[in-house]
């Protein structure tokens, strides 16, 4: 298997640079391409880790239907190449943006360092039996079973977000 | 030393790659008989034996045009999206198997399947590229800088998303009934027959759902009567109103290739893929290909039959028919084989 580590370094290059470009770009076509990109590359690194259900799935929810609606909105609505940030965003919102951003950043470092600290896998490694990842069957009993409750939130998530849009489109339904 | 299995699923690749191009100029030639022939005409009879050499010289005649684009076009996307659009659409072909496991007359040790690349989550990595191909299309639109086009793009992308849901919910269907998402396995539960005489095809069990896939497969290719995307009647010619030349012509390669594909996906998943009587199990791809044929005799069929829906016909169909009819085509099947235990 010598040429596995080769490809994920291709494959994280590719992520790292393509996400990078996605906030760099200043026409919004462009950046969502990119985004498309960068998500290829992900399930690419998903297929290395012997996952390619969830490859699959992050290419079809992700790339083929999430993405669309963006590149959709952005053709409807024809939006002009960005002006520079600075011009458009007044300070108070840039101020607290960059705070944001700082606190997103330690955290992500913290999270990071006790990641290197343990080896133990995300989320603590139980409820998951071994080699679960790779097979649809063992993904579909353990969000069933185990994940059943934050799979049901989430779904009624999803259902709340619809109605508001249905809500937004159509005030008088 | 590459072993004669590596060389021979090389040789695989390139003939499944070659034989997609060729059937895309069988396709072209196909449309124009059958069209011909639903309106009382010859259709191509001057090139070559009964016009056979026609999509030849229409390869050579689109190759000798002229290369447009448009001043205000976006170069980047402009020459990109053909490209995305036959990418996508010749790589869906690779996981789709068109024949039993054979050893090629005992050269290989290890018998294979017949198909570009076996992976055990076939249905799911068919939809994801054909998902990709919209990519093309919208971007196509989008870079011509032009009204048609952009409003060609639009449509193509709305389409494209709302008939992909019940397609897809119509391949879970499917799964169920298969209790598996590799291609190969789905057509090995189709072998065999009920009282000795009607195919294992989940056709029969499954009227519904191929009914659904098969209307959905025709949104999805842009074809009559869903083809919006390029509706020359309001839209000129649509999304590909700028293009030229080659560009223009990996467009049509990308549309009929798609419909080559959707026929093996729907042969593979409804009709028992190379499953059928009389011949025997090495030479299983002529019944693949006869399905096939059949399947795509039916979609030109229905471009010359049927007039264009409207587009807010088109939506409201999409989504107040055959959504909900999936749902429950879905939800009936997987009650009954929790009920009946198959």
């Amino acid at each position: 298997m010598g040429f596995e580590l080769p490809l994920f370094y291709v494959f994280a290059a590719v992520a790292v640079v393509t996400s990078a470009l996605v906030i760099g770009q200043r026409s919004p076509v462009y950046s969502v391409m990119l985004l498309i990109a960068s998500f290829a590359a992900l399930a690419g690194l998903y297929v290395l880790l012997d996952a390619p259900f969830v490859a699959v799935i992050q290419i079809i929810i992700y790339a083929g239907a999430i993405l669309v609606l963006f590149l959709f909105v952005v053709m409807l609505l024809n939006a002009p190449k960005e002006a520079a940030p600075w011009e458009r965003v007044a300070a108070g919102p840039r101020r607290a943006g960059a705070v944001l951003g700082v606190v997103l950043a330690g955290e992500l470092a913290w999270a990071l360092w006790h990641a290197a600290l343990s080896r133990e896998p995300a989320g603590g490694g139980q409820g998951m039996p071994a080699h679960a990842i790779d097979s649809v069957r063992a993904i579909g009993q353990v969000l069933y079973t185990d994940y059943a409750f934050a799979f049901e939130v989430t779904s009624l998530l999803i259902l709340v977000a619809m109605v508001g849009a249905v809500v937004l489109a159509k005030r008088r339904v | 030393m590459p072993s004669i299995t590596v060389i021979v699923q090389l040789g695989l690749v390139f003939a499944v790659f070659v034989l997609l191009l060729l059937s895309s100029a069988a396709m072209v030639y196909a449309e124009r008989k059958v069209a011909a022939f639903i309106q009382q005409r010859e259709g191509p009879n001057r090139v070559g034996p009964f016009g056979l050499l026609q999509p030849f010289a229409d390869v050579i005649k689109l190759m000798f045009k002229e290369e447009l684009r448009p001043g205000g076009a976006d170069t980047v996307l402009f020459l990109m999206a053909p490209v995305i659009s036959a990418t996508a659409a010749i790589a869906a072909f690779a996981v789709v198997p068109f024949g039993a496991k054979t050893t090629f007359f005992g050269l290989l040790d290890q018998p294979i399947t017949l198909q570009v690349a076996d992976v055990n989550v076939a249905v799911l990595v068919v939809f994801a590229i054909t998902s990709m191909s919209v990519y093309g299309i919208v971007l196509a639109g989008w870079s011509s800088n032009s009204k048609y086009s952009l409003l060609g793009g639009l449509r193509s992308a709305s389409q494209m998303i709302s008939y992909e849901l019940p397609y897809g919910l119509t391949l879970a269907s499917v799964l169920i009934l298969a209790n598996s998402l590799s291609l190969t396995d789905i057509v090995n539960r189709q072998e065999g027959y009920w009282l000795g005489f009607i195919p294992r095809w989940f056709v029969f069990v499954q009227p519904v759902g191929f009914l659904i896939f098969m209307i959905a497969g025709v949104a999805e290719t842009n074809r009559a009567p869903f083809d919006f995307p390029e509706a020359e009647q309001e839209l000129v010619a649509g999304y590909h109103t700028e293009y030229s030349s080659m560009a223009f012509a990996m467009f049509f390669l990308a549309e009929y290739i798609n419909m080559v594909t959707v026929s093996a996906v729907a042969t593979d998943l409804f009709l028992g893929g190379w499953h059928g009587p009389f011949l025997p199990a090495s030479l299983g791809w002529i019944w693949f290909l006869i399905k096939i044929s059949a399947l795509l005799f039916f979609y030109i069929w229905m471009r010359w039959t049927l007039p264009r829906y409207r587009y807010d016909q088109l939506m409201q169909f999409g989504w107040k028919i055959l959504l909900p009819l999936a749902v429950v085509n879905l939800l009936a099947t997987a009650a009954g084989v929790i009920l009946l235990g198959v």
